[in-house]
């Protein structure tokens, strides 16, 4: 089976993050920059699949030049290889515009299964599995705590508010993953060592046959008109129990009519 | 005035409490039509509960192969309707269904998309809270309508009786939007409790509960403040409680009247799932864990004795 994993490089979401102050993007410049967390499970999963059946998985990054890094240690995981879409007149690209150049550089990959993680930690909008889809015409099968793999037949368990639901589709198909769906492994030596050998294909918009005025701010479907920091919350008052403390503690929800 | 269509959300013969706050800020933006998507007689339990928020007109959208398969049913549809109404703008809940057939609409009709709003003013600037809660942006569609998914909880819905109108749509959903088929759907137990996201009163519990067994403290609380559980992800990563209750940068964002945190020290990954909670309460034994920086209350303490002594005197209080 061959298998395309969409990873993304995002802030480190445990560390403070901005958004630059003169064009409104993510500040990636100052930022230190990660996997997006939710794409090692799909990387782990594509593991698990291609060592069960065989095949191949290769990674698919669209970012600046320094995404290249975390493409590196995607494929110290173990991944064979991958694709970097990398062009200047990307920045400032809306939801719509990166699902188009995407959906472009699948259209070069010949993939039966396009993994990605659910959502990203910077931009949480979780719209890019369906717009992939929508566009490329094959199905979806999103939101996965669990993925099972018969020949050509996929089905999911998706993970809903009220349980979950079993949701099935045939292949070629998008599937993105919960980070419920399995733990994802640490890169080993001699993986970190071999993915420094493996190929990363670099892809223009040229090479993709798509416009510079479709993507970037001037293809934007979307804009920021301004952003500010909101004021951080700041402590109130903070007891210790001295064997009063449930009571007080319902004392004050009863001041502020909760109780 | 030109109608503003508000998808709808619902669950068991049931409006959600999302689509009452869709349809309160739709009233602001023009006429608020509802759309209801799902099997046969699907809208006919939902009707009046639309017309007392302020629907004026229904659109009934029903057929077995809008339940029947992923998502993309629904925004064939959808996309048929704005073509043929022409809204002043569209509205869906910002939950992982809402925000698909956002998606799917936006390339479907190549039209913009804003997720996870939390106000929209009659001027088409969107506001949206980011970076787990830090940063606040103004926003706008710049191709195409407003399409905007709002995040539950975000204002107070508040009724405008009437009538709506019922229109029935003519469903025909294409072979290529049903490829990803929904053949059986699980319900885990939650019991009567209010669903997470939109509940006014979130108790969550962490770490420190300690074990499964130990999250009935926080379920008995909860209970008693009529809340919902909420869970951090170290304690559904231990297996203390199910995974769809994990509150955090990796599970649901909740934004209620009241937020409890029990045994949760506060980790930047659980604070993106709740800083933006109108009130704060934390217990827990660690005096410098950093939840305390965002309680209005914090009771440094054993929860084992915080918790239950708490819940005998709302009991008292009853």
């Amino acid at each position: 089976m061959n298998i395309v994993v969409l990873v993304k490089q995002v802030p480190d979401s445990g560390a403070e993050r901005n958004l630059r102050t003169d064009d409104n993007t993510v500040d990636r410049g100052s930022a230190s920059n990660v996997i997006n967390e939710m794409d090692e499970y799909a990387i782990e999963e594509a593991l698990r699949i291609q060592e069960a059946h065989g095949g191949e998985v290769t990674i698919l990054t669209m970012g600046p030049d320094k995404a290249a890094e975390s493409i590196r240690k995607a494929l110290s995981m173990g991944p064979d290889k991958a694709v970097h879409v990398v062009d200047d007149a990307l920045h400032g690209s809306c939801a719509l515009a990166t699902s188009k150049v995407l959906a472009a550089a699948l259209g070069t990959l010949n993939a039966d299964l396009v993994l990605c993680g659910a959502e990203s930690t910077d931009g949480r909008v979780q719209v890019l599995p369906h717009m992939l889809a929508e566009r490329l015409g094959v199905a979806a099968l999103t939101g996965a705590r669990k993925l099972t793999v018969d020949g050509s037949a996929l089905t999911i368990e998706r993970q809903t508010d009220e349980g979950y639901e079993v949701v099935t589709a045939q292949t070629p198909a998008v599937v993105s993953v919960w980070d419920t769906i399995n733990e994802p492994r640490y890169p080993s030596f001699k993986g970190i060592m071999a993915a420094k050998k493996k190929p990363v294909q670099t892809l223009s918009l040229s090479d993709l046959g798509v416009a510079p005025s479709e993507v970037g701010f001037d293809g934007a479907t979307s804009a920021v008109v301004e952003h500010s920091k909101r004021p951080p919350r700041s402590g109130g008052q903070k007891i210790t129990d001295e064997g009063e403390g449930g009571v007080k503690l319902v004392e004050f929800l009863a001041t502020e009519k909760f109780v | 005035m030109a109608e503003v269509l508000v998808v709808v959300e619902h669950s068991g013969g049931e409006v959600k409490k999302v689509t009452l706050e869709m349809l309160t800020l739709a009233r602001e933006l023009g006429t608020p039509a509802a759309v209801v998507l799902g099997g046969p007689g699907t809208a006919a339990p939902l009707h009046d509960k639309l017309s007392e928020y302020g629907a004026a007109k229904v659109y009934a959208g029903e057929s077995d192969d809008l339940d029947g398969y992923l998502v993309a049913p629904k925004a064939s549809v959808l996309a048929e309707l704005v073509r043929s109404t022409s809204p002043a703008a569209v509205l869906l809940g910002s939950t992982q269904e809402g925000k698909e057939i956002a998606g799917r609409l936006a390339v479907k009709l190549d039209n913009g998309l804003l997720t996870d709003v939390v106000g929209l003013s009659p001027d088409g600037v969107a506001t949206q809270v980011v970076f787990a809660g830090s940063t606040i942006v103004k926003s706008r569609v710049t191709r195409g309508l407003p399409l905007v998914t709002v995040r539950p909880n975000s204002l107070t819905p508040a009724p405008a009786p009437g009538t709506a109108e019922v229109s029935t749509l003519d469903v025909t959903v294409d072979e290529s939007a049903k490829l990803a088929r929904v053949v059986d759907r699980k319900v885990e137990a939650k019991g009567a409790r209010p669903e997470l996201t939109e509940a006014s009163v979130v108790v969550s519990g962490g770490r420190g509960v300690g074990s499964a067994d130990n999250f009935k403290l926080v379920e008995e609380l909860a209970d008693l403040l009529g809340g919902a559980v909420g869970a951090s992800r170290a304690a559904t990563d231990s297996g203390f409680y199910p995974h769809q209750f994990q509150v955090g940068q990796t599970g649901k964002t909740v934004s209620p009247q009241l937020y409890v945190a029990l045994g949760i020290s506060g980790a930047i990954q659980h604070r993106a799932g709740m800083q933006t909670s109108k009130t704060i309460v934390a217990v827990n034994k660690d005096a410098e864990a950093p939840i305390f920086e965002l309680a209005d209350f914090g009771v440094v303490g054993d929860l084992f004795k915080v918790v239950p002594q708490a819940a005998e005197e709302i009991r008292k209080r009853k």
